[in-house]
């Protein structure tokens, strides 16, 4: 338990909403988080991004105080989570990969619940129970058992249970994981609000690439524990630059397409080959010309998603079908 | 430390345990329905072949009915924990201010309450069946249950923020049930056991619930009441200890 302290350690006129500082967890030799250094300034939506398994939920339980780290240690809302977990947990809010809410509770009683654990009672409960169950739009909804609740609306309900003691820091860990896309549109839009009305900082972990590009002011890349990469969608796909270039064709000389400095990666695979190219326009032709008997061509610009694919050598790793997995998609199928 | 909001995150956790148990009709059919089918066909078939000095079979084992319910519905009202790590209910209690003693005790007040409902029920089935109950006898009935109750819901809560799967929770409590249970004299006298059966039956608190329940109903006890008693209440002040200390260092 948190001893009183006489003055917490807020820091005096910065903006930093998170500091993360060589924030490590070791499970026996492997290393979920490995040494990570983070910073996320106040009203950010900053996205973390990595495969399963990378140590993102592991980061986000150590920052919410649930894990201990190994070594390392971080600031939230200016507050130590290894000296004032309390305070910590005050100040923030966060919402799970499943759904923490009861099923055999209403939306509003499940809401009452979270308050009070929040500390907040009597009117004061009650006002902020109205304000946002009207945010997620489940005012009409609220007496109705949380098991009747659609997919999406329970992820809703899970934003307003995260929103009701106004956190100054939102930890959504993956909050369209397995919704179907209107869905996931409708909760892209209540979480731009939350950022830009009531300038919550929000720290979202996700695999979905277009929900990171669509969302967040900067991202970063985690693999293996690591920090890999840091930046704006916008700038993480300048930096890789160019476009992809798809081609197909009976006979294809790799050796012959590697002399040219503006072809950035090569994937060959059967007879398709693909190609990361700068300035596509100009130097297409030469391309073409180094390869007979082309069959097709496909040109596209570069997406977050090969930039993904560029720094963790991969795509997104599938699900791996643990227990809980299965009881996961049992969950959802019931209650949708 | 706040007292306000310690108070709020209690009721809070106890509201849901009891409205949960409220709402889940078959949880409060079994956990009522189990004991009384015992009752009336163990009672009568073993009744039936069994004869004791002083008093009838059924009025013998009913302390011991008493007891088999706190032990199922208390001990595995822990599962629950599992169930609730399963699905992200827990950490979501975890991740707020309250501290981890404090989602402990609210725990196990509701795992109190739903034990406190079944044993009422059990004892208005006993007054209709004849069993000859007082109010006084039933009132310190319900202080030594209060106690035992107390003890086991802990008990189980403590299995429960140990385990990671329902399935394992289900093994492991059956260990603890089972035995707890057939040791406590509450099918038959513990005298006339062999050594090393009595000190087992010695070191199970259910054999005290027992024995302290059936010296306040029939008059007839192996120990003083206030030895029970205390025993009682010293398995509960361990098993609250023990708990806090489970929850304070259970992982999510």
């Amino acid at each position: 338990m948190a001893k009183n302290k006489p003055t917490k350690r807020r820091l005096g006129g910065t903006t930093r909403s998170i500091e993360i500082r060589d924030l490590t967890k070791k499970y026996g030799k492997l290393s979920a988080v490995d040494h990570i250094n983070l910073d996320v300034y106040k009203g950010e939506i900053f996205g973390v991004l990595g495969p399963n398994g990378a140590g993102k939920t592991t980061t986000l339980l150590m920052l919410a105080t649930l894990l201990k780290p190994t070594s390392g240690t971080a600031k939230v809302n200016g507050f130590n989570i290894l000296e004032d977990p309390t305070e910590v947990r005050e100040s923030i809010s966060m919402v799970f990969q499943d759904p923490s809410s009861d099923e055999l509770l209403t939306g509003y009683e499940n809401l009452k619940l979270h308050g009070l654990l929040y500390n907040l009672a009597g009117e004061g409960i009650e006002r902020r129970i109205e304000k946002v169950l009207t945010l997620v739009d489940l005012t009409d909804r609220k007496n109705d058992l949380a098991k009747k609740y659609s997919g999406g609306m329970r992820r809703r309900l899970e934003i307003a249970r995260g929103l009701l003691h106004d956190p100054q820091v939102l930890f959504l860990d993956e909050p369209t994981l397995g919704l179907d896309p209107q869905t996931r549109e409708h909760i892209w839009s209540y979480i731009e609000t939350l950022s830009k009305e009531m300038k919550i900082t929000i720290l979202i972990t996700t695999h979905y690439m277009e929900e990171a590009e669509r969302l967040c002011n900067r991202i970063a890349i985690i693999d293996h524990g690591k920090v890999i990469a840091l930046d704006t969608p916008k700038n993480l796909i300048a930096r890789l630059g160019g476009d992809i270039v798809k081609l197909r064709a009976k006979k294809i000389n790799v050796s012959k397409l590697k002399k040219f400095k503006f072809i950035k990666k090569i994937e060959k695979s059967n007879n398709t080959v693909k190609l990361t190219v700068e300035n596509t326009s100009k130097n297409l032709q030469k391309i073409l010309k180094e390869i007979e008997n082309v069959d097709s061509v496909e040109v596209r610009p570069l997406t977050l998603n090969d930039v993904f694919l560029h720094y963790t050598g991969r795509e997104i790793r599938e699900e791996e079908g643990t227990e809980l997995d299965q009881m996961r998609a049992f969950t959802r199928v019931s209650s949708s | 430390m706040n007292p306000k909001k310690v108070a709020r995150g209690l009721y809070a956790i106890w509201y849901r345990e009891y409205k949960v148990f409220i709402r889940e009709r078959s949880r409060v059919f079994s956990s009522i329905a189990l004991p009384i089918l015992f009752m009336v066909i163990f009672g009568s078939g073993i009744g039936s072949i069994v004869s004791l000095p002083g008093t009838d079979y059924q009025s013998y084992i009913f302390p011991g009915f008493l007891v088999m319910t706190v032990l199922f519905s208390s001990i595995f009202f822990g599962a629950y924990v599992v169930w609730d790590k399963k699905l992200d209910f827990l950490k979501g209690v975890l991740v707020s201010p309250q501290s981890r003693t404090t989602i402990f005790v609210g725990k196990a007040f509701g795992g109190v309450t739903d034990s406190l409902i079944e044993v009422s029920v059990l004892m208005l089935v006993g007054i209709a069946m004849g069993i000859p109950l007082t109010a006084l006898s039933v009132g310190i009935s319900y202080l030594i249950l209060l106690f035992f109750i107390i003890g086991t819901v802990s008990l189980g809560l403590v299995i429960g923020s140990q385990m990671e799967s329902p399935q394992g929770f289900g093994l492991i409590s059956s260990f603890v049930v089972f035995p707890m249970f057939l040791l406590s004299g509450a099918l038959y006298p513990l005298s006339n056991l062999p050594g090393w059966l009595v000190v087992l039956t010695r070191i199970n608190p259910a054999t005290y619930a027992v024995d302290g329940l059936r010296s306040i109903i029939l008059g007839s006890s192996l120990f003083l009441l206030i030895v029970d008693l205390s025993a009682i209440i010293l398995f509960s002040i361990l098993m609250i200890t023990l708990g806090t200390y489970a929850f304070n260092r259970m992982r999510v």
